[in-house]
């Protein structure tokens, strides 16, 4: 294992000090528990909107956390979720008295950590509502899965649902939209290596030098087929298309196209999967009228890329605009 | 002769050092399936228990207090679905132990069969859905139906390590419905459950523990 680290067990806590230590003007970090709370909560009046989830996929918390996106990000270890005292404790610091969103992606682990979190908060009297994000089409929701993961919409419903809770909407109101992004959201991931995880010291997976895995998860968790490497138009199709099918985007939408890096793809190559996304799209009279380039949920060093789409609206583009300064996310302000 | 204090407190040392045992081999199955963690999460959990548990040398106290504490360290420390579900584990045995200086044979069922509850109820998870429960279940009924039959709590307890045992291996052939492996489909077979291992371990440590100075003498 080649990483620049010092210890594998002092990762998570050394990268929230060099968090804490970069961004004193936007952040300060709690310890026991972990999290990454916006330097001026909780804000009189305004919602909270809190998310968190296993470490290893920066920027996505905590690097979101600031005025227009999230009041704060609970880091558990690599890959792994978060506790529910960090959620309790992350969903203190942020209540203005207008109650507090968590944004939960869909893993099993996720899921109990925050229906612990929330059930704990709700016996302190506080104002809690969960949406939980699901928009991996690579996995076929049904009864007998754990359901669809939550991927790329995730960022796009936090910079949303923050921008919404900055208007002063109510949180029934922020919850709604949060549930609007995930309805017309969809995403698929792809990788072309496997990411190590320091504890373990050994690749995640094996993939050949002539194999990419298509509908990789963002932890490395296996996706619908393995296949010989192909080309990005290729990969565009492969990812794209199941995409388009399964919402189903239509001719005549308008859509936030994302095209994300999984860590240890350049942006140069995501410029070349951009390109063929447009062309892609183009083909299909949809039309890209925001996009996202770069990495902003990684898998670690994982090459490979995901694309989202989100359906857009007049009310989901306002809000998409709105100002937003987070150490991983700034425009506007 | 009931369980007393000092033994719950030792079969919870027995699980840590179980689990520290088999760190390596857990994460190894939750490799295959999973997302390569359930080892690692479990030990530095059970390690904080032992840490919380150092000083406690005591042969009387609340069992129902320390299985709540043991829950709530779990809780906060291992992360993961083996966070919660074996926090709710120990939290509901807890609450069926509330108050007890030492328990009885059918305490001990009554504790299992709660905390078991409890697990099925966080997870949403039924028998054969490849999980924890798939050890958890066979165990505490082998338990309720020994005692129920009349045996002593030391064969009743043995008799739950077998059934966990064969609940785990049963994992083998099924297909996940809960959790990460269930993204696997089919490919999630031929693969041993690692939270079925660790529930394994967890029974095995109670046969160990707490059946020592009990009334098998008397079969």
């Amino acid at each position: 294992m080649k990483k620049l680290i010092n210890d594998p067990a002092d990762v998570v806590s050394e990268e929230l000090q060099g968090i804490a230590a970069a961004y004193p003007d936007r952040v300060r970090v709690m310890t026991n528990p972990n999290v990454v709370v916006r330097i001026d909560a909780p804000v009189a009046g305004k919602v909270g909107v809190i998310s968190g989830g296993g470490s290893g996929h920066e920027p996505m918390h905590g690097g979101f956390v600031g005025l227009g996106m999230l009041d704060a990000a609970c880091p558990g270890e690599i890959f792994t979720s978060p506790t529910p005292d960090q959620m309790l404790a992350a969903t203190k610091a942020v209540d203005g008295g207008a109650g507090v969103l968590h944004i939960v992606k869909n893993y099993t682990g996720d899921v109990l950590n925050f229906e612990m979190a929330a059930d704990l908060a709700r016996e302190e009297n506080l104002e809690v509502e969960a949406v939980v994000i699901d928009d991996d089409v690579a996995v076929q929701n049904s009864l007998y899965t754990a359901g669809r993961r939550g991927v790329g919409t995730t960022v796009l419903a936090e910079k949303i649902c923050g921008a919404a809770a900055e208007r002063r909407r109510p949180l029934a109101e922020v919850a709604r939209l949060c549930r609007t992004v995930n309805e017309n959201g969809r995403s698929m991931g792809m990788a072309l290596t496997s990411c190590t995880v320091p504890a373990v010291g050994k690749p995640t997976f094996e993939l050949g030098a002539d194999e990419m895995e298509i509908g990789i998860g963002i932890h490395g968790e296996p996706g619908r087929e393995r296949k010989p490497l192909a080309t990005a138009h290729e990969v565009v199709e492969l990812l794209a298309a199941p995409i388009v099918d399964d919402l189903p985007f239509r001719r005549g939408d308008r859509v936030l196209a994302f095209v994300n890096s999984m860590g240890g793809t350049p942006l140069i190559e995501l410029y070349v999967v951009y390109h063929e996304l447009h062309r892609f799209l183009a083909g299909r009279g949809i039309e890209i009228s925001r996009n996202l380039i770069g990495p902003y949920i990684t898998s670690l060093e994982m090459q490979g890329c995901s694309i989202t789409l989100l359906r857009l609206d007049d009310e989901l583009t306002a809000l998409w605009d709105a100002p937003v300064n987070t150490p991983g996310l700034r425009w506007g302000a | 002769m009931p369980v007393s204090y000092r033994q719950v407190r030792d079969w919870v040392r027995a699980f840590a050092a179980a689990i520290a045992e088999h760190k390596e081999y857990l994460t190894e199955l939750d490799a295959a399936i999973g997302d390569a963690d359930h080892g690692i999460n479990m030990n530095r959990g059970m390690q904080a228990v032992l840490g919380k548990l150092d000083a406690d040398e005591s042969e009387q106290g609340d069992i129902g207090a320390l299985l709540k504490s043991v829950g709530m360290t779990l809780v906060s420390t291992v992360g993961g679905a083996g966070g919660p579900l074996y926090g709710t584990l120990f939290l509901r045995m807890g609450a069926s132990a509330a108050g007890k200086q030492e328990l009885s044979a059918p305490d001990v069922a009554a504790a299992l069969a709660a905390g078991v509850a409890g697990v099925c109820s966080r997870g949403k998870a039924e028998l054969g859905d490849k999980t924890m429960v798939d050890a958890l279940l066979p165990a505490a009924e082998a338990v309720e139906s020994a005692l129920t039959d009349g045996v002593g709590l030391g064969t009743a307890l043995g008799k739950a390590a077998v059934a966990a045992r064969e609940g785990m291996e049963a994992t083998i052939p099924l297909v996940a419905r809960k959790g990460r492996a269930s993204y696997l489909g089919p490919r999630s077979a031929g693969h041993q459950d690692p939270g079925a291992t660790s529930s394994w371990l967890f029974i095995q440590a109670a046969a160990d523990t707490l059946a020592a100075g009990t009334c098998d003498r008397a079969e």
